[in-house]
């Protein structure tokens, strides 16, 4: 079976991987190379490897340098090691389902662990201090700003901080005075353990890091507000563990505390968390002003991403400010002005490398854990350790509870006891807790014990709380999140919601986010998109989603046509489905049609011809030549499509029509171009769609705009033969019933044989208010999907790679 | 704002306010204040549009969070504050001639009015024909409350129409 071969091979390659490990792990690695390690070329004569120490020597033929390669070398085989481990995860996908990736890491972590304990290895030293916070953190933290929802976070910001702050103070110092409470108690022996070593210790494990709560709740779609503030509470408390973590490491060093102390405590965490803020708000605006000008290069635009929030990262580490609220803040600012100003292309790298980097720093910070919990040198107290999990579970639910309760009145959607459920029971430890553990001096008497208790949380949270999570949130049934929300009347409602909200709230003279967004927007519309966007035009978010629907209708439509057309995503708007429910049967003369072929096949084969032949070194490649095309036949088709506009003409500046992923908007301004009528033998015989005619020949519901061409097509005389294509499939979808929206209609095409209705996409690919005379038609006719009449079935259906164009003309004698 | 000089009795229909949009006399007095406080020329109304107060609080009314534990004791209508109340007053706002259906033209003017510097007419047209296409059912051509209901319906309107301190 696959499947055993698949699982087979991993394991061998795993096994293999361990045994180059564990002849190269030889010794630590040490995050510079020590003098140990010389990097010399190969050739000198007291290399000790390959080679007889003689003095004459001849030329070597073979050699081998480990050393030089050493440190590259085991980054990038653990590296692969842990991705293997991913791989071989979902070879058995049920597996994910059940047991968070966190979980299989560390398993596999411990199994790599044992191995190496069992041959006297060394692990490499990934955990100290530096590695991991400038190198192993900020992909993580990045990943996680960078994709934060943005609008459920804003509505949820003061929850999310009151958590994040509160909770996370809650829980330290209440863990602390119960662990101190414990410690006095003789009979575990951990009596020298004082007061602010306790504190220091339950600041480490209050530090949540549910990184796969939030898969579950992603995999179950909880309400978007439990998710928002597991979501904001992790990555915000960030900066509170750090801050109170430093204040009681330098505290726990000092014999007396004051109260002055206590005050200055507080004042520098406000000036940890705002400088952070402060910090990751210049940086980003930095970033978005950068990539204004940076339409020369392309190449390098994701770059400037990556640089400035590492180096927000980087300076906010320098000043001891919490570098994990600047790398995140950062992320946010940037995010919203830098999607506007890079090409499409570069935003799907940055998101996809921050995606990737994410990824592979989790994937190995898991990994590790679960080796360093076999290698390092443990100090085990049961009492102290039961104690601490005791109180973790007990105080963070207490949090919750109270916590709750207290800023339930301040929300409009309170929380109840299963969300609160929720909330309290995905509170996992995770990765920064186990690197703050191995980052305590080494002066604190116990560190051990601490070593050892904060892994033994973690384990315990990540494996049981982790592996039960999502059979308790499905059996409480927490309230769900419905995500299909995406129909231009939902947007159009909504914001005319908020509106009035906005004004009703102004009316009564209270103020609440509504008013803060609304001024925010009106600042960022005057002043903010002005600086930092290049072509600063303001688009509303229904017609960005407006756009974004059509060309989502538009890929559907060409996706289900054939597999190999790579032209479509170059194709805007198709409304295929479009066509009307009771058009007048209209004929073509058969020159139009070959016209029309001719056409299509030029203009399509040419944009097919998209990969270039070779890339430059310096330049990705070009395809202004395919955008040219693109424009031309943009505006070709245009042409015949408004015939009679009633507005003066628009002409679109510039149609980037590139293939979108799913979230983007069409980052030119939606083209409006209208050309007037001038002749119509030229444009009729030139275009004459089938689809257009169609649309011309509507009933009376349509606007006036279509009332002339009607005219004039009724004067053409046509072949008797040709059945209009569209007309039928209209006229099928027409039978079906109404009201399905249009992504359900464009799914329903499928069945339609796919020449036809390619054919008829790639005539139908303007955007404009012509469209809309022919939605008038379709959309509001369409319901479930009808079998196609048996006259089109007949034909064979050959979507091979073949360009369905050029198979056109099969389709005429059948007239 | 805290005039102590009015009361409830100053209120005008006081209680049948009271009865009818669910508000507290609390809430009532603070919305008189307000009122007050808006209506500068003491006319008794607001702006052009002759809102009096009674017209202001049953307006407001709608926008109250909405009750989830109370129990509907057989009302003849439903609260102002209900889900279906806000969806209606929401409708309201687009529909002006009162004929139960939003027609392309109003839904334009609505349009117009949120996003008119914006875009072009021609968008605007293509937006509001799409809209009406996903929502009309009965192919009329307009939105009919029941339609604008459906396409709503995955939304939580309560959580959108309500402002808290009106609870």
């Amino acid at each position: 079976m696959d499947l055993s071969v698949t699982r087979r091979k991993g394991c061998l390659i795993i096994i293999f991987i361990f045994l180059s490990l564990l002849y190269g792990s030889r010794g630590e690695i040490p995050p510079k190379p020590t003098s140990g390690v010389t990097i010399m070329p190969p050739i000198k004569p007291d290399n000790p490897q390959a080679y007889p120490d003689s003095s004459k020597a001849n030329l070597p033929v073979f050699t081998m340098d480990y050393p030089r390669i050493q440190i590259p070398f085991e980054i990038t085989l653990w590296m692969l090691l842990a991705s293997f481990a991913k791989i071989g995860f979902h070879v058995y996908h049920k597996i994910t389902i059940w047991v968070p990736e966190s979980c299989l890491l560390i398993s596999i972590g411990l199994i790599v662990g044992g191995i190496m304990h069992s041959v006297h290895e060394e692990p490499p030293a990934v955990l100290t201090s530096n590695v991991f916070f400038l190198y192993m953190l900020p992909p993580i933290v990045l990943d996680s700003g960078y994709f934060m929802p943005t609008r459920p976070f804003f509505e949820n910001v003061g929850t999310v901080f009151w958590f994040a702050v509160v909770g996370t103070l809650w829980n330290s110092i209440g863990i602390g005075m119960s662990l101190f409470a414990i410690c006095q108690i003789e009979a575990f022996g951990v009596q020298d353990i004082n007061l602010q070593e306790n504190l220091l210790f339950a600041t480490i494990i209050s530090a949540v890091d549910p990184v796969a709560v939030l898969s579950v709740f992603e995999d179950v779609s909880v309400n978007e507000q439990l998710y928002i503030v597991v979501f904001g509470e992790c990555l915000f408390n960030d900066a509170v563990t750090v801050v109170l973590y430093n204040m009681f490491n330098f505290v726990a060093e000092m014999p007396v505390v004051e109260p002055v102390d206590v005050f200055l405590g507080v004042a520098r965490f406000f000036v940890v968390g705002l400088g952070g803020m402060g910090f990751g708000i210049l940086f980003g605006f930095v970033a978005s002003f950068t990539t204004r000008f940076t339409s020369k290069v392309r190449e390098i635009e994701p770059l400037f991403i990556f640089m400035y929030s590492y180096l927000a990262y980087l300076v906010a580490e320098l000043f001891a400010i919490s570098s994990i609220m600047a790398i995140v803040t950062c992320a946010l600012t940037m995010k919203y002005y830098v999607e506007e100003n890079v090409s499409q292309r570069s935003c799907t790298t940055i998101r996809h490398v921050v995606k990737m980097l994410g990824s592979i720093s989790e994937t190995l910070i898991f990994f590790f854990l679960g080796v360093v919990t076999i290698t390092t040198e443990h100090e085990w107290n049961w009492g102290y350790i039961l104690f601490t999990l005791l109180f973790a579970f007990v105080w963070r639910g207490l949090g919750v509870l109270v916590l709750t309760q207290i800023i339930n009145p301040f929300r409009t959607i309170p929380f109840n006891l299963k969300d609160q459920f929720g909330l309290a029971y995905g509170g996992l430890r995770g990765a920064i807790s186990f690197a703050l553990a191995f980052t305590l001096p080494d002066n604190i008497g116990r560190k051990q014990l601490f070593v050892t208790a904060t892994i033994a949380i973690i384990l315990f949270t990540v494996f049981l709380q982790g592996i039960s999570i999502r059979p308790l949130i499905e059996f409480i049934n927490v309230r769900r999140t419905n995500r299909n929300l995406d129909t231009i009347n939902v947007e159009i409602h909504c914001r005319l919601m908020e509106h009035t909200i906005a004004g009703i709230e102004d009316l009564c003279g209270q103020w609440s986010h509504f008013y803060w967004k609304d001024k925010f927007m009106k600042f960022n519309n005057r002043i903010l998109r002005r600086i930092l966007i290049r072509d600063n035009r303001a688009e509303s978010s229904i017609v960005a989603l407006y756009k974004k629907l059509e060309l989502q209708n538009a890929m559907e439509i060409l996706d289900t046509v054939s597999g190999d057309i790579s032209a479509a995503p170059s194709i805007v708007s198709l409304y295929e489905e479009k066509k009307s429910s009771a058009k007048p049967k209209k004929k073509f003369l058969t020159s139009d049609l070959k016209n029309m072929h001719d056409i299509l096949s030029k203009n399509m084969y040419k944009i097919r011809q998209r990969t270039v032949a070779f890339t430059s070194k310096h330049a990705l490649p070009n395809d202004r030549h395919t955008k040219e095309i693109l424009i031309r036949r943009h505006t070709s088709v245009r042409r015949s499509l408004r015939p009679g506009s009633f507005q003066t003409t628009v002409v679109p500046k510039s149609h980037k029509y590139f293939s979108l992923p799913a979230g983007k908007s069409l980052d030119s301004k939606f083209p409006p171009a209208r050309l007037s009528y001038t002749d119509d033998d030229e444009t009729m015989s030139e275009l004459a769609y089938p689809s257009r005619r169609s649309r011309f020949g509507q009933p009376a519901r349509s606007s006036s705009r279509a009332m002339m061409p009607l005219r004039r097509l009724d004067t053409l005389t046509e072949a008797p033969s040709v059945d209009k294509l569209d007309e039928n499939t209209g006229r099928e979808k027409g039978r079906a019933g109404s009201g399905t929206p249009r992504t359900n209609s464009s799914s329903s095409d499928s069945r339609v044989p796919a020449p036809r209705r390619h054919f008829h996409s790639s005539v139908d690919n303007d955007s404009g208010s012509a469209d809309n005379v022919r939605n008038g038609q379709h959309e509001a006719v369409e319901e479930e999907p009808q079998p196609p009449s048996p006259a089109w079935a007949a034909e064979p259906r050959d979507n091979a790679a073949q360009n369905p164009l050029l198979r056109r003309p099969r389709w005429n004698p059948k007239m | 704002m805290g005039s102590s000089s009015s009361s409830m009795t100053n209120i005008p229909d006081a209680q049948q306010l009271i009865q009818e949009t669910g508000f507290s006399a609390a809430h009532i007095l603070r919305l008189y204040e307000r009122f007050e406080f808006l209506d500068k020329d003491k006319r008794g109304e607001l702006r052009q549009e002759t809102v009096d107060f009674a017209s202001f609080v049953r307006i407001l009314a709608h926008f109250r969070p909405t009750d989830t534990s109370r129990t509907r004791d057989g009302a003849q209508q439903e609260p102002a504050n209900s889900s279906t109340g806000k969806l209606k007053s929401a409708f309201q706002l687009y529909d002006q001639d009162r004929d139960g259906k939003i027609s392309r033209a109003e839904l334009l003017q609505v349009l117009r009015a949120m996003m008119g510097i914006q875009v072009t007419e021609e968008q605007l047209h293509s937006i509001a024909e799409r809209a009406i296409q996903e929502a009309d059912l009965d192919r009329d051509d307009a939105i009919s409350f029941d339609e604008f209901r459906q396409s709503l319906e995955k939304v939580n309107v309560d959580h959108k129409m309500s402002i808290r301190f009106l609870k």
